[in-house]
């Protein structure tokens, strides 16, 4: 109890104070999972991070911690984040999670923004970017350059997010070739260089052509030039390795969203939102269709990345079944977000099992 | 001409010594690097040394954060000394701990949502168990078949990585997490939470366990028969055969304490700070417990101290990096150079610095 008045206490003390220098520039927290140099998923949380502060200039104060453990560490961090008068703090893994809402508590006057959780309070935000509307387009770039109809998943973790762009991916690649199949490997990591390079290795003995990556490394794209087969940048858009082995991407774009959120905080109008943004709000960048790609597919992908920020098209539509043959969605209906959030099975047609 | 001569007695004078002049090393060097990085090199050493203790908005909530951090590697080097003593080489406490988190959580998830109050005492033991249990692999593989128990210990560390991923995503999943990794949160399970003893401390049973571990530990290595073959075996292994010490016995003694330790240790994180198995719960304390068995010269005492100023330096090199911009990379730097004048530094207790020619015998 002592320890909770303590720190109420303490965030007043930080509250008042932010109120009485209204002038003070607004102090943004982030912090990152990984080192702010990783190549992927950090690297461009802190590089959305310092755009939105080369947005506000004078008016934000930045604030960072890189290679943060999950736990009991990133709540630490937190606290004295929000202690030494932090106005938002942006958490940026799916692991942070409880521990921002934990935080969130002790500290009502601070404002929270969780990357691709599902929880929610007062003053916890949280956010995240429709990733499956890039991998259907990907998908679907896939399907029409593979010449040995076998296309390859380098899958991280079996949770929602991962599934939804296995199954988009899929669900793309086999309307473009219906000939197409998928061999999917599980590495049970988000950044490994050596191991993403040995799955690629495995997929490119078994023929496959085709790689997609939901790992956040170049190491895909550089054994698959080797090889000369085909694959996408991953997070960035690794235009190094244009235009093939990537032969487009997928982009993480944090910057918009950042700069509207801190926005929010100066003029006195932030609230606790769940934000869910896909191409059409731009959080998730389409990388330069590479010239590798004949003209004819690069129109099919340019139309379908039309149609869904026309909101014409979704890339689940049904007919679609669950691997096991039972219906998921009947035709023409599309899938809500609730089933999406949560998606725990393939989609008909994929062969293996997700790991449990 | 600078000789370096061997002293036929460790000087306890430079053993004593050592870990303080390393920490003063290190705040030189670490201050030059901290310069080169553009950083005021004083107020960084402050942020990092003075604030967590100190600083009127911080202390408060960094005072007992010191005990969260420093328990646990307390608990796991004091386990990890006694084998280091006695010439028993267990590197995979990092796995133990994984282990232990998963026995101890595991016990406690399969009585969820009853509340009752031996739920806790038995998910300590669990933890215990399954630290010793995965301590034993390399134990009885020394025992039986003369395997470096290095290389065993510490490859099962990266075992139990994979098996603590697949806990993640399958059997202890929470079933309401909406499809995503991880188990149900610990701390919201009242008869399973490990939470403060005392409000506003960072007083846990981790802590309290640690604590206790240290006056064992004290008493075992001067009061007991075992406490003196560890020693022993240690510093004389020829000696130790003829005065009956049995090896494998003791390998399986060393072993299996400080894997229970370890176990214990990591029960106590999951249940309470952190809260929940996830893909990566471990965040190497079982390896920094390494350095801060050695900063404590394998000493029970020495090692509760090494223990708190290794927490010291995490929590301030923490407000360092938001506070002073430094890199966490530079942080980590610091850190290894305090081991690296550590083992430099004991140079000087083993062998004497001498001026002048080499006389000719």
């Amino acid at each position: 109890m002592f320890r909770r008045t303590l720190l109420a206490a303490a965030a007043l003390a930080v509250a008042s104070a932010g109120a009485a220098l209204a002038q003070d520039p607004i102090k943004v927290g982030f912090v990152l999972v990984g080192p702010k140099n990783d190549g992927g998923w950090s690297q461009h949380h802190y590089e959305s991070a310092k755009k939105m502060e080369a947005h506000f200039g004078d008016k934000v104060e930045l604030v960072v911690q890189e290679s943060v453990p999950e736990g009991a560490d990133a709540e630490r961090v937190m606290t004295q984040m929000a202690l030494s008068g932090v106005d938002i703090v942006f958490t940026t893994s799916f692991g942070y999670m409880d521990g921002t809402i934990n935080v969130g508590g002790k500290f009502p006057d601070v404002k929270f923004e969780h990357a691709t959780g599902y929880k929610t309070a007062p003053n916890v935000s949280n956010y995240s970017a429709r990733f499956y509307e890039g991998r259907a387009v990907m998908g679907h770039l896939a399907g029409r350059m593979t010449e040995s109809n076998q296309i390859g998943y380098i899958a991280s973790f079996p949770i929602p997010e991962v599934i939804r762009g296995i199954n988009s991916s899929y669900i793309h690649a086999k309307k473009a070739n219906p000939d197409v199949e998928m061999n999917v490997v599980w590495i049970f990591t988000w950044f490994d260089p050596a191991k993403e390079a040995d799955a690629t290795q495995a997929l490119l003995d078994q023929g496959v052509d085709v790689v997609l990556a939901h790992t956040d490394s170049t190491a895909p794209l550089a054994k698959l030039q080797e090889a000369g087969a085909l694959g996408f940048g991953q997070a960035a858009d690794m235009a190094e390795y244009a235009p093939a082995p990537r032969i487009s991407s997928i982009i993480d774009e944090w910057a918009p969203y950042y700069i509207e959120r801190v926005q929010a905080v100066m003029d006195g109008t932030w609230e606790s939102v769940s934000t869910w943004h896909g191409i059409k709000d731009g959080m998730v960048g389409i990388g330069e269709f590479s010239e590798v790609i004949p003209e004819d597919v690069r129109a099919e992908a340019q139309a379908m990345v039309d149609g869904i920020v026309a909101g014409t098209y979704h890339p689940f539509t049904g007919p679609l079944n669950k691997q096991d043959g039972t219906p998921w969605l009947a035709e023409g209906e599309v899938a809500d977000d609730g089933a999406l959030a949560g998606m725990d099975f393939y989609v008909e047609g994929i062969s293996g099992d997700i790991p449990n | 001409m600078i000789r370096l001569e061997k002293r036929p007695e460790p000087s306890q004078n430079w053993a004593l010594a050592t870990p303080v002049l390393a920490v003063l090393a290190t705040m030189v060097a670490g201050g030059i690097m901290f310069a080169l990085l553009g950083k005021d090199p004083v107020e960084a050493i402050r942020t990092i040394f003075w604030d967590p203790l100190f600083h009127p908005d911080f202390a408060a909530f960094s005072r007992p954060q010191l005990l969260v951090k420093a328990g646990p590697l307390i608990l796991i080097a004091i386990g990890l000394s006694l084998g280091f003593r006695a010439g028993v080489w267990n590197i995979g406490a990092e796995g133990q701990y994984i282990i232990g988190a998963l026995c101890g959580a595991g016990v406690g998830l399969a009585f969820y949502p009853l509340e009752a109050f031996w739920i806790f005492p038995m998910m300590v033991i669990a933890g215990a168990l399954g630290g010793w249990a995965w301590a034993m692999i390399p134990g009885i593989l020394k025992t039986r078949f003369n395997t470096n128990e290095i290389l065993v210990s510490l490859l099962l560390v990266y075992v139990a990585e994979q098996l603590m991923a697949s806990m993640a995503v399958g059997l202890l999943r929470n079933p309401e997490g909406s499809g995503f990794p991880g188990s149900r949160n610990l701390q919201q399970y009242a008869s399973a939470a490990n939470n403060e003893l005392i409000a506003g401390t960072g007083m846990h049973w981790g802590v309290v366990a640690a604590l206790i571990a240290v006056i064992f530990a004290y008493i075992l290595l001067n009061r007991h028969i075992m406490g003196f073959n560890i020693r022993l075996a240690g510093q004389a292994p020829r000696a130790a055969k003829f005065s009956g010490v049995k090896p494998a016995r003791l390998i399986l003694f060393c072993l299996g304490v400080s894997g229970a330790l370890a176990g214990m240790a990591g029960l106590f994180e999951v249940a309470g700070p952190a809260g929940q198995i996830t893909i990566d719960f471990n965040v190497g304390y079982g390896f920094t417990a390494i350095i801060v068995a050695f900063l404590g010269r394998l000493h029970p005492v020495g090692i509760l101290l090494a223990g708190l100023l290794m927490a010291l330096t995490y929590i301030g090199g923490e407000l360092a990096q938001f506070m002073l911009g430094l890199p966490a990379a530079a942080i980590q730097a610091f850190q290894g150079m305090l081991l690296f004048f550590l083992l430099a530094g004991d140079v000087l207790t083993n062998f004497r610095i001498r001026l002048g020619r080499a006389e000719v015998a």
